[in-house]
């Protein structure tokens, strides 16, 4: 799992540099969802940067849309960005690069940023592959916060009755929302118990670790037992920079130069 | 009306594969052909309209073209923001139907009056807008958005309107056409919609020599229509079973205003705008008492 490691590590980096050159927010989300968007994109996806619209790819429908550095870092990472330059291009006058993600981006399935958005969208897609009998998989990264969205609801009830098995959601549990803890705002308990009562099979995993991760996402993947399958991630907004873990004031501050050297050190020492 | 596009659509789904229908747990009685007829390309969603847009995208991505279907307000205000964001912005390949447009449901509410869509919609770039004015447009409309790539929306009234194109609409049916229901002079009465209907009942019982023509597209009109009308007649009139703010009339108002300011006509024509006058009506009454009642007449003029 090496390789997951040094990925996430990458794209952490990566999201740092980005958001601090930049000024712009959603540092925490974007290392609370690090190691999954690690582990799907290096080793679960079938998805090539050689034919990124490829009819038998799976599809990956990125809900959190804020946390937008870690998934523009990854698909650099991956080669969908060639001839890019990420740094020069990230939110510049004129550029698709927004800092909510962008369909008109290489790689990106979906346009979001507004929340409740995607698992509708993808359970659309996950119909279209069931009614033509075919077998790629969709996925939908969520976070917790945009779980309020009752359009969600709407998509859960609607992937169970369909029996949606090719479409797996995972949850980045990171337990903070933009004006607070989740279980403060509009807690979400028990989240593994709800999604069990929809009809969904549910998994729950430390989503920091990349060998769990990749053995869950991995089976999940392959399985077709008439059920839509959801992993509750749970995660720590902020991972990996021990000043920025499970604070608020990371959903929304760019790194000074200071934070990016200190940062810079905790993240290569691992 | 409804029936006449439904239909339309079930015998378009034959040739066209790509053709799918959502409905919203409404349509008893008239979307069963087409369940019966294509049970793969047909889902209930339910009571969901956010998400029964967010998957008509989902399906849409994959190469099917969309059609959703409810009531009034509940496929197009309800999920205002999946539309903009979701199918506009995505170019998808969404049509939204609504029936009931106005007050087709008359006495059951403000809740079932869809008075507000035509502005709605008409704002979100690449949403072409379709309010037919009889079951002959309602079947034009079908056609036309069943190979149409891109967003739609086909505004319904319900039944009982009677037909009022005797010719063949092939040909001149397209977004920014006006289709002549009625030759005169002098005045010209614009409509969208099933109002139509009633409008030319008062012009033919006032034995008025008006014109009366139909925009089944609203918003995007043709600049040469539009620079014929302004030369021909003295006073134009518009009508529409929707809100005056940012409506039809609206849009005809613009479109002309815009001609005028680029030194296209030499006058800026004389707009009368016939609408609600930004109110709910929230008293009961058929379709044709809150016509009435919302001052939906040519009886002032």
């Amino acid at each position: 799992m090496t390789s997951y490691i040094d990925f996430a590590r990458q794209i952490r980096l990566r999201s740092l540099e980005l958001c601090s050159a930049k000024k712009t927010s959603h540092l925490g989300g974007a290392f609370s969802v690090a190691d999954i968007l690690a582990v799907l994109y290096g080793g679960v996806l079938d998805i090539s940067a050689a034919d990124p619209r490829a009819v038998t790819r799976d599809r990956l429908f990125y809900s959190k849309g804020h946390a937008c550095t870690a998934l523009y870092a990854t698909l650099e990472a991956q080669g969908f960005l060639s001839e890019i330059d990420l740094l020069e291009e990230f939110t510049k006058d004129g550029s698709y690069f927004t800092s909510h993600v962008n369909h008109n981006v290489n790689g990106i399935e979906l346009s979001t940023g507004s929340l409740g958005h995607a698992l509708g969208v993808g359970a659309g897609s996950a119909l279209a592959g069931k009614r033509r009998g075919l077998d790629w998989n969709v996925f939908v990264i969520l976070s917790d916060g945009e779980l309020d969205e009752g359009s969600n609801w709407e998509a859960i009830l609607f992937a169970a009755h369909h029996r949606l098995d090719n479409l797996v959601a995972i949850v980045d549990y990171n337990k903070i929302q933009s004006f607070g803890e989740v279980s403060q705002v509009m807690g979400l308990e028990p989240l593994t118990d709800k999604f069990k009562a929809f009809g969904w099979e549910v998994a729950e995993v430390d989503g920091h670790s990349t060998s769990e991760l990749e053995s869950v996402l991995q089976g999940l993947k392959r399985s077709r037992r008439g059920h839509p399958k959801c992993v509750v991630a749970h995660t720590v907004k902020g991972k990996g920079v021990s000043f920025m873990e499970n604070s608020l004031m990371w959903h929304y501050r760019s790194p000074s130069v200071a934070d990016l050297a200190a940062a810079r050190v905790e993240l290569e020492r691992g | 009306m409804r029936n006449a596009f439904i239909n339309a659509l079930v015998e378009l789904a034959d040739v066209h594969k790509n053709i799918f229908l959502l409905c919203g747990d409404l349509g008893y009685s008239v979307l069963e052909p087409f369940a019966e007829n294509y049970p793969d390309r047909f889902v209930n969603v339910g009571i969901a309209e956010q998400n029964m847009t967010q998957v008509a995208v989902g399906l849409a991505r994959e190469g099917f073209n969309v059609f959703t279907y409810s009531i009034g307000n509940f496929p197009t205000l309800r999920c205002m923001e999946q539309i903009r964001y979701d199918v506009c912005y995505h170019e998808a390949n969404v049509k939204i139907v609504a029936v009931g447009g106005g007050y087709a449901y008359g006495p059951q509410g403000v809740s079932h009056h869809t008075t507000e869509d035509l502005a709605m919609l008409r704002v979100l770039p690449g949403m072409l807008v379709c309010a037919p004015a009889d079951p002959a447009e309602a079947i034009a409309a079908a056609h036309f958005m069943a190979t149409h790539r891109g967003p739609g929306y086909v505004r319904l009234n319900k039944t009982g309107e009677p037909v009022l194109h005797s010719q063949d609409l092939a040909g001149r049916f397209g977004p920014g056409q006006f289709l002549p229901i009625r030759d005169g002079e002098g005045t010209l009465v614009l409509t969208t919609g099933a109002i139509a209907h009633r409008i030319l009942a008062e012009i033919n019982t006032a034995r008025l020599n008006w014109a009366l023509w139909s925009a089944p597209f609203v918003g995007a009109y043709d600049c040469e229509a539009l620079l014929s009308i302004a030369k021909h007649f003295s006073r134009i009139v518009t009508v529409e079973e929707h809100q005056l703010n940012g409506g039809f009339g609206s849009s005809i108002v613009e479109s002309l205003n815009d001609l005028y300011a680029a030194g296209h006509c030499h006058e800026m024509p004389r707009v009368t705008r016939i609408a609600v006058p930004n109110v709910f009506i929230g008293r009961s009454g058929t379709q044709e008492y809150l016509r009435d009642a919302a001052g939906l007449t040519l009886a002032g003029l």
